[in-house]
């Protein structure tokens, strides 16, 4: 494959890389769909020249092309000098170009195939058809094109020379069916659990599109299984498809730029690795961060392979005196990450921060479908025991639970690769001190708003009725409904294993305190000894129970408490989705309306209102279109957030319930080791 | 007095599943007259058991015979022991606590009306779970029982009594009843009275040194062995509980196991069967302790008060001698009534005497009874702890070796 080098691209190009390199990533990432949109089809102009601006103008009431143009060039560069990695001859997704292309001739007219014909090198042609089926997509909302389709896929035949024959005659469903063999080989290690999925169901589209996700380091096998998605799924209607589309595009950027980048090398490794996922950059780019992206998505990719950041809460500390006072932590960060200040951060949190922390990643990411680790829960209980009482047990307890907690929680925070590059977070870790956060307060005003907001939010999670074209999402909330019920079951049984085992804990120790006397009394010598030998094997035993129930509850009970409120937290994040879904079919609606108003005034004649009900439809259009993109954008987002959750939550509890049971092991063999001990003494009695 | 029956301790501790039955080693050298339990059958709120006797005795009609027994009538036997003046002088073989199912009858009860609300597997799980309970109940009360009879048919002069052989051999019913209302309050009060008595008694400096020691071991030993009783207790509750929670940990991991679509479910399903495996162990440590610790405990607990009851009939007996020598220094001083005093304080000393001579004999074998007793339990205990912990442990590794395997 030669690297295409179609003359419109090759200008901007330069503009971009010698500019900021961040500048270009930055600025799609920051921006909704419909900007990306703008992005995209602005690029396509640019590649092409001759690219109907006037079209797709016509169609978008958004200014589209009133973006810099060398940032658009940027994305479609990406794609170009993608190409290297697009080894059509030898990729297994050579399938899916034709997929591509089958849908792109399902909605694209003239200026697809324009580019087709224009384009000779595969890699453009994959950006082209691209570009092509997003625009086309854009103009397609609402009017069918179907039909076309004849003429178009001799332009496909031409185009896809490249690839063998026998992979474009395939039929549709085979096509489906071939995807999985060919991809999944080279998915290793981490791509398990979507590996698992598609294989279930070859034939489901969104499952595919789902598999990408691992993927991502083959731009060339993203994109075209992507396309293959869309007619499957705009029958009922328009689901992630496009989306993924866009972001494949700026996934590709991203990784693009890592090419010029320092760090190339370590690019090229990925590529000839195909299965190393990296997941990263297009979940990053889809994000809505103000804040501007440097090289940081190049670290997060390091991090997939090796997680580079330790972060420690330890030195719980009182501060303050009555009620005023508050426990203060420090938060000790170990990395190597150049977001970073420096490699060793320390600094001093209270719980209130770590709340704060939450309320302003939980506001900025949950719209958006992420998946925000909650915080611990506040305990006004607890805390009020910290800070009336003196050194006591539970409030120790409490203290270091909490301790644990928030430890857990940054840790499950940094772990979230866009999570991480929150300037928030950072702040967190690194700042000396930070701004009181307020809303935190149990019973502030603020509090109270939040509260009102949870119960309107709950009255129309229940009046929506979502009519849910993708199996998918059903199927997974109710998975996690059970989950999250059979997860509560668990918890409580594991809270009444550890209160019966401190009770026994505490019921050995009065019976070993009891043996102890009956011994003193015994009248026989030997006897008297053994007693006093069970007394003290009893008195150890009680110390394994103790320190068995404190196992069984900071082992095992916080890792279900955690993925309690972790569910929680899943659960959210498809109520985001819902109601993204529900403003769409609100959109959808309104513009009927205006077109009905529309029909009104043309059957009534009367072209004075005439021209103001066609605006109204084209801003209605525009609007949602927009509400579309932003559905297939959180829906993308929340799958595959779930994913990720779930191959968290199984790292998570092997690791964890495999520590418990050593700690049990452990416990026996110290069991043995008391009772070998005794069994002598027993049988010195005489 | 010294007697064969040295030791013939409370042997319903000893195998844990009760396959042989459990018969005192020294009662088998003495083939002359061997007791057992072979049957029992449980009604609806009576036991019946089966009291089948062995015996080379002349007094008997056959060699080998049994009997259906309630325990009612242990109670009769019991009782006619403690009434009997003769036997003022023995630890009375302490009587075996009534049968308590009403608890474990309570909780299937309970089951039966909580059946639809819950899974068909949970409810047969419960449903196992009760009947073992059940059934470790029955078999505990069926060992008491036999313990009461081998202790008696073991004693040198118990065995020969009457009310026993007619208890072992006759086929019929003994038509005891229960007692009535008004005999219950004269317990009561004969209760009252002997420990207010008791502690007068009590107070009465034992010219016998061998006494006095033996009285002030068997005050403190007493309320000790009570108190670790109820301590034992309550340590193999919790122990259950915990191994219950256990249980319900495993179906809710395989519950978890079973739903979950990712591969998680098979590290759950793992998980479960271990705990499943551990749980059955916990509660069989519990179960051992309860049969080991607990049980001998609490036998004590009626053999110290039966060796204490005895004291106290010493006691009572030489405060009546005392008593009787100051009435005939007295009938003397006055010389009048001298015969009667002199009658009266040469039965008294007569009484005392012979309380004093068998009362000696008796705590030094209940002493050597309780050190054999102890030993044999708590050597078993032990062992039993191993094995257990060993089973765990085993368990433990092997799941866990699987565990880091996969992932």
């Amino acid at each position: 494959m030669d690297p295409p080098l179609p003359v419109s691209t090759s200008e901007p190009d330069k503009d971009i890389f010698s500019g900021p390199r961040a500048e270009p990533l930055n600025n799609p990432l920051s921006e909704t769909a419909a900007e990306q949109l703008k992005a995209v089809s602005g690029a396509s102009s640019k590649a092409k020249g001759d690219v109907p601006v006037e079209e797709a103008g016509s169609e978008e009431p958004d200014d589209l092309f009133s973006d810099p143009l060398g940032e658009s060039g940027a994305e479609l560069e990406t794609h170009t000098s993608n190409a290297p990695l697009l080894d059509f001859s030898e990729e297994p997704p050579k399938s899916d170009p034709i997929k591509k292309a089958a849908s792109a001739d399902d909605y694209i007219k003239k200026p697809q195939k324009d580019i087709f014909e224009e384009s000779t090198e595969d890699g453009v042609k994959a950006a082209a058809a691209h570009v092509g089926s997003v625009a086309a997509e854009k103009k397609v909302l609402h009017t069918d094109l179907f039909g076309d389709g004849v003429d178009d896929d001799e332009d496909k035949d031409d185009l896809f020379k490249t690839p063998p024959g026998a992979m474009m005659k395939k039929p549709q469903a085979s096509l489906f069916r071939a995807e999985p063999d060919d991809i999944f080989p080279e998915a290793k290690t981490e791509a398990k659990p979507a590996t698992k999925a598609s294989a279930k169901q070859p034939n489901n589209a969104p499952t595919d599109l789902f598999t990408e996700e691992p993927f991502t380091v083959m731009p060339a096998a993203r994109a075209a299984v992507k396309p293959a998605a869309i007619p499957s799924a705009n029958t009922s209607s328009k689901t992630n498809g496009l989306h993924s589309d866009e972001e494949d595009l700026f996934a590709e950027a991203t990784v693009e730029l890592s090419l010029d980048s320092p760090r190339n090398d370590r690019r090229k490794r990925d590529a000839m690795k195909p299965s190393e996922p990296v997941p990263c950059p297009s979940t990053s780019t889809s994000s809505s961060k103000p804040q501007p992206k440097k090289l940081e998505e190049l670290e997060e990719e390091e991090k997939e392979d090796k997680f580079d950041l330790n972060i420690s809460v330890t030195n719980p500390e009182k501060v303050g005196d009555g009620m005023n006072a508050y426990m203060a932590y420090r938060v000790s960060t170990q990395t190597t990450l150049s977001m970073f200040r420096s490699k060793q951060l320390t600094v001093r949190r209270r719980f209130s921060d770590f709340l704060g922390l939450y309320e302003k990643l939980s506001e900025k990411h949950s719209p958006n479908g992420y998946i925000v680790p909650p915080a611990p829960e506040k305990s006004i209980l607890g805390m009020t025991k910290v800070k009336v009482g003196k050194e006591d047990l539970s409030s120790d307890e409490f203290v270091e639970r909490r301790r644990a907690a928030l430890e857990r929680y940054l840790q499950r925070v940094v772990s979230h690769p866009s999570l991480l590059q929150d300037p928030d977070v950072r702040e967190f870790l690194e700042k000396e001190e930070l701004p009181r956060a307020v809303s935190t307060q149990a019973l502030s005003g603020a509090g109270f708003l939040k509260m009102i907001n949870k119960a309107t939010d709950a009255v129309s999670k229940m009046t929506i009725k979502m009519n849910e074209s993708d199996v998918w999402f059903e199927e997974k909330l109710q998975e996690v409904e059970s989950e999250d019920q059979q997860l509560r079951k668990l918890h409580g049984m594991v809270e009444s294993l550890v209160n019966h085992r401190k009770e026994l804990s505490v019921n050995t120790a009065v019976f070993a305190k009891s043996v102890a006397m009956l011994g003193s009394s015994e009248d026989n010598t030997a006897l008297s000894r053994a007693l006093s030998q069970l007394a003290e094997v009893e008195d150890r035993i009680e110390q394994l129970h103790q320190d068995q129930a404190a196992n069984d509850f900071f082992i095992f009970a916080e890792l279900l408490a955690d993925y309690i409120r972790l569910l929680g937290a899943v659960r959210a994040c498809f109520d985001q989705r819902m109601k993204a879904w529900q403003r769409w079919q609100d959109g959808q609606n309104m513009l009927q309306k205006k077109r009905e108003a529309e029909a009104k005034l043309l059957w009534a004649n009367k072209p004075e209102k005439l021209q103001q009900a066609k605006d109204e439809i084209g801003e209605w259009e525009g609007r949602v279109s927009q509400y579309e993109r932003d559905f297939d954008r959180v829906s993308a987002t929340v799958r595959k957030e779930v994913m990720r959750f779930e191959k968290e939550k199984t790292r998570d509890f092997k690791k964890q319930i495999i520590k418990y049971l050593q700690s049990l092991l452990h416990s026996e063999q110290q069991l043995i080791k008391y009772w070998e001990a005794f069994l002598p003494e027993a049988k010195a009695i005489a | 007095m010294m007697q064969e029956g040295l030791d013939d301790g409370p042997d319903f501790l000893s195998e844990e599943d009760r396959g042989p039955r459990a018969v005192n080693v020294d009662l088998q050298t003495d083939a002359t007259l061997q007791v057992d339990i072979s049957d029992a059958l449980s009604e609806r709120d009576k036991v019946k058991f089966t009291v089948h006797t062995k015996s080379t005795l002349p007094n008997f009609k056959q060699n080998e015979f049994s009997v259906v027994r309630q325990h009612e009538e242990f109670i009769w036997l019991h009782d006619s022991f403690v009434e009997n003046e003769d036997y003022a002088g023995f630890i009375i073989p302490p009587a075996p606590p009534r049968p308590d199912f009403d608890a474990s009858r309570e909780k299937l009860q309970k089951l039966g009306e909580g059946e639809g609300s819950m899974t068909k597997e949970e409810f047969t799980k419960m449903k196992q779970e009760l009947e073992a309970e059940y059934l470790a109940i029955f078999k505990k009360t069926v060992a008491m029982h036999e313990v009461f009879l081998c202790r008696v048919a073991a004693h040198p002069v118990l065995r020969k009594d009457l009310n026993f052989h007619v208890f072992l051999e006759y086929n019929q019913d003994l038509s005891v009843r229960g007692k009535n209302k008004k005999e219950k309050l004269e317990d009561f009060f004969k209760n009252v009275v002997k420990s207010a008595d008791g502690v007068i008694v009590a107070g009465v400096k034992d010219v016998d040194d061998f006494f006095e020691h033996e009285k002030t071991f068997l005050l403190e030993y007493h309320n000790r062995v009570k108190d670790a009783s109820i301590k034992s207790d309550r340590m193999i509750r919790s122990h259950k509980s915990a191994a219950d929670d256990i249980n319900r940990i495993a179906s809710t991991l395989y519950t978890l196991g079973t739903q979950d679509s990712t591969d998680v479910c098979k590290f759950f399903l793992k998980v479960s069967e271990l705990f499943e495996k551990t749980r059955k162990i916990e509660a069989r440590v519990a179960a051992d302790e309860d049969l080991k610790l607990a049980d001998l405990l609490k036998y004590y607990l009626r053999e110290s008060q039966a060796a204490k009851d005895l004291l106290y009939r010493r006691g009572r007996a030489l405060v009546d001698y005392e008593n009787a020598n100051k009435a005939l220094d007295k009938a003397r001083a006055k010389n009048k009534d001298v015969l009667q005093a002199e009658t009266t304080q040469q039965v008294c000393c007569q009484k005392f005497e012979k309380i004093s001579e068998s009362a000696k004999q008796e705590l030094i074998d209940f002493k050597t009874r309780r050190v054999a007793a102890f030993r044999k339990n708590l050597v078993e205990l032990a062992e039993l702890e191993l094995k257990h912990a060993k089973g765990n442990l085993q368990l433990l590794q092997s799941c866990l070796a699987v565990l880091k395997g996969d992932t």
